[in-house]
């Protein structure tokens, strides 16, 4: 593979006495999903923040952007760089259209302080019609959508940004079967224009449909780096869960090693 | 990238062909025909956007019953006064408006206007300054007093409930030592304070300015359709335009014609229509009212959109403050005066429930600049109504209190009408 997008390595996080993060390494590269696991925890959010910019990393570690060292001190420097970051709670205004949404703090104008509506409207039918989302409506309230458009518009305003690298933060965990499999499309789609896609999911069904690869994060620590199409449900599982009862730990906890069920290819 | 291009393609090909099939008749019905425009409206009601439509009806009914029981109240002399006697009310709630929408509320603003009308007094009469120069002074009094509230809301984190508790016994404190031993100051009857709610406009001008408002509105709403054609959005049919355009043209033709029939267009009450209009503009056109409606609505949402939250705070309350100076100049220069009573009455809760009754919500991020038209002339209306009856001020404040109450319960109903039906999508 070519050098990776982004790529982490040696990364720590101190909060007080918790060592939340320790010499944790990861990489994503262009048009592939990563899926980020681990238990509750395990240093999954803590590790997103670092890479958005809300929690800077202790000094130690390196971040590389397309191979070049970065230091990303803050949300400014990431979305600089090209880091785009979908919380859990999406960030939407309920009273505002999907257009204002979609441009909130960004908006079009033409004189000094005036919108330009036809700007913005064309600019987000040409965004949503590229990810193949059927909004026929732009200008309903944001509150009557379901919550699987609400989450396509959320990841959509990331994208107006032009993105390299997109950060997707649980998108599923509060959506129906067909909601799910709505944004699941979407984040292939987003694959197949070429942007890195990190996901943060407790889904495994979700993890192995979409994802090339899972890295488990167990503890602050690294736990494997597995390609999912190679990978067994009940590996990542004990990945995970630091269960006791497979080969692979076995072997480690005999001959010491440290990382443990690295499987990278 | 030549993979992304071909997908887009390829997606834009299969959506021509079933962008028709794939609408979900429960969202996304498009006014492009009468039937299309009711199925809009059913769509509305249900999802609790109601629009002025209950107002309407109401100012309605409100004619038809005062009318049937007094057939002087839709007289043009009533109607005129009614115009002059809400513009200083009206003035505070255009301001209280922009507060609701942030989702506070600001209870000061009876004690500021009553400040803004003793400023005026004492600086006018006691200190013999230029009227017009106290005007402004007083002006300068609500925007700092406002600025204040605001930072110390926004910056400190006091709610805006408390800040504003404390205006209200606050400043009527200043407004009584200002006044001092003066129970009343009289303004002058002839000079620009007096001129403010007793000139009258000749009927050309009130002509005039529907001519310049309807030539404007068709205008505007001609160009914006023009563009949206020319982007490929979608766009309203000409006869739509012109239907609202007559919808448009209907009161104000119908209310300049009524005052011309007595002494012609107030200027209060055009003062009063013009800030409410601006404020309209501001809110629905720039990037600053996008700003405060997005604050009202998620405010953790807009600073991460990267909205200065607290500025906007700071400067909402800084408006409403100025603007409830305003209604308190209006109020002196009704009365040619200002007393230690000015402001201290019923008019902050007057204001308040001019916009709750016009349809701004006090959940905060809906309403718009024309509730506190609306509102103003409901309670106007029923105030002026019960004193052509006769009725006593006890009954006035019931019947307030029970329109003011069914305003909220239809503001509290059709906020969980969008909860309920926010689901509907696939």
């Amino acid at each position: 593979m070519s050098t990776p997008v982004l790529e982490l390595s040696g990364i720590s996080k101190t909060f007080g006495a918790v060592r939340a993060l320790s010499e944790v390494d990861f990489h994503v590269g262009a048009g592939e999903v990563v899926a980020l696991l681990g238990d509750n925890g395990a240093g999954k959010s803590t590790l997103v923040k670092v890479i958005a910019g809300a929690h800077p990393a202790d000094s130690g570690g390196t971040i590389a952007w397309d191979g070049q060292p970065v230091t990303i001190g803050s949300p400014s420097d990431a979305q600089r760089l090209g880091i785009a970051t979908i919380y859990q709670d999406l960030a939407l205004c309920d009273n505002l259209d999907i257009v204002g949404n979609l441009f909130l703090g960004n908006e079009r104008l033409h004189f000094p302080g005036t919108l330009d509506e036809v700007a913005m409207e064309s600019r987000a039918r040409e965004l949503l019609d590229s990810l193949s989302v059927r909004i026929p409506d732009l200008r309903v309230p944001v509150s009557g959508l379901s919550g699987g458009q609400r989450q396509i518009i959320a990841i959509a305003r990331s994208l107006l940004g032009q993105p390299r690298v997109v950060m997707l933060d649980e998108p599923t965990a509060a959506l129906g079967v067909a909601q799910t499999a709505q944004v699941l499309d979407l984040i292939e789609r987003l694959r197949d224009q070429g942007l890195g896609v990190v996901l943060i999911s407790h889904n495994m069904a979700d993890v192995r449909a979409v994802a090339d690869r899972a890295v488990v994060l167990r503890l602050g620590r690294n736990a494997g780096d597995f390609p999912i199409a190679e990978t067994s449900y009940e590996e990542i599982v004990a990945a995970i869960t630091g269960a006791a009862d497979n080969p692979v730990t076995r072997r480690s906890e005999r001959t010491g090693a440290s990382a443990v069920a690295t499987k990278d290819h | 990238m030549t993979q992304q291009t071909h997908l887009t393609q390829e997606d834009t090909a299969t959506e021509g062909v079933s962008a028709e099939a794939a609408r979900d008749p429960r969202l996304l019905v498009t006014a492009a025909s009468p039937r299309g425009w009711l199925q809009v409206l059913r769509r509305n009601m249900r999802g609790g956007e109601l629009g002025p439509i209950p107002v309407v009806v109401g100012l309605i009914l409100i004619g038809v019953v005062f009318q049937s029981m007094n057939d002087r109240f839709l007289s043009p002399q009533n109607l005129s006064n009614l115009t002059v006697q809400i513009a200083a009310i009206g003035l505070m709630t255009t301001g209280v408006i922009m507060v609701l929408l942030l989702g506070e509320i600001d209870l000061s603003i009876g004690s500021v206007a009553g400040l803004a009308a003793a400023v005026l007094a004492v600086l006018a009469v006691r200190h013999g300054l230029p009227e017009w120069l106290a005007i402004f002074a007083a002006l300068g009094v609500g925007l700092v007093i406002g600025l204040i509230h605001g930072v110390i809301f926004a910056k400190v984190g006091v709610p805006a409930f408390v800040v504003t508790l404390a205006g209200l016994l606050g400043w009527q404190g200043v407004h009584l030592y200002l006044m001092g031993n003066d129970g009343t100051i009289n303004t002058s009857s002839t000079g620009p304070i007096a001129l403010l709610t007793q000139t009258y406009f000749v009927p050309v001008v009130g002509w005039a300015v529907v001519l310049v408002v309807l030539a404007l509105y068709l205008l505007s709403v001609l160009t914006v359709e023009r563009k949206r054609r020319g982007a490929g959005l979608p766009n309203r049919a000409p006869v739509e335009i012109l239907a609202r355009t007559a919808l448009l043209a209907l009161p104000l033709v119908g209310g300049v014609w009524t005052l011309n029939q007595y002494k012609g267009v107030p200027l209060a009450f055009l003062i009063f229509v013009g800030f409410v209009a601006v404020l309209d503009l501001v809110l629905r056109k720039t990037r600053y009212g996008r700003m405060v409606y997005a604050v009202g609505g998620n405010a953790e949402a807009a600073r991460r959109a990267g909205i200065n939250v607290d500025l906007i705070r700071v400067s909402v309350f800084g408006i409403a403050s100025m603007l409830a100076a305003l209604g308190g100049i209006m109020l002196a220069s009704r009365n040619f005066a200002a007393s230690v009573s000015t402001g201290g009455g019923a008019e902050l809760m007057m204001a308040i429930a001019a916009a709750v009754i016009g349809g701004t919500s006090l959940f905060g991020g809906r309403g718009n600049a024309y509730s506190a038209l609306l509102g103003g002339l409901v309670l106007g209306a029923i105030t002026s109504g019960l004193l052509l009856l006769q009725m006593d001020t006890s009954v006035r404040f019931m019947i307030t209190a029970a329109v003011l109450l069914v305003a909220v319960i239809l503001d509290a109903v059709s906020r969980r009408g969008r909860k309920t039906h926010a689901r509907g999508g696939a």
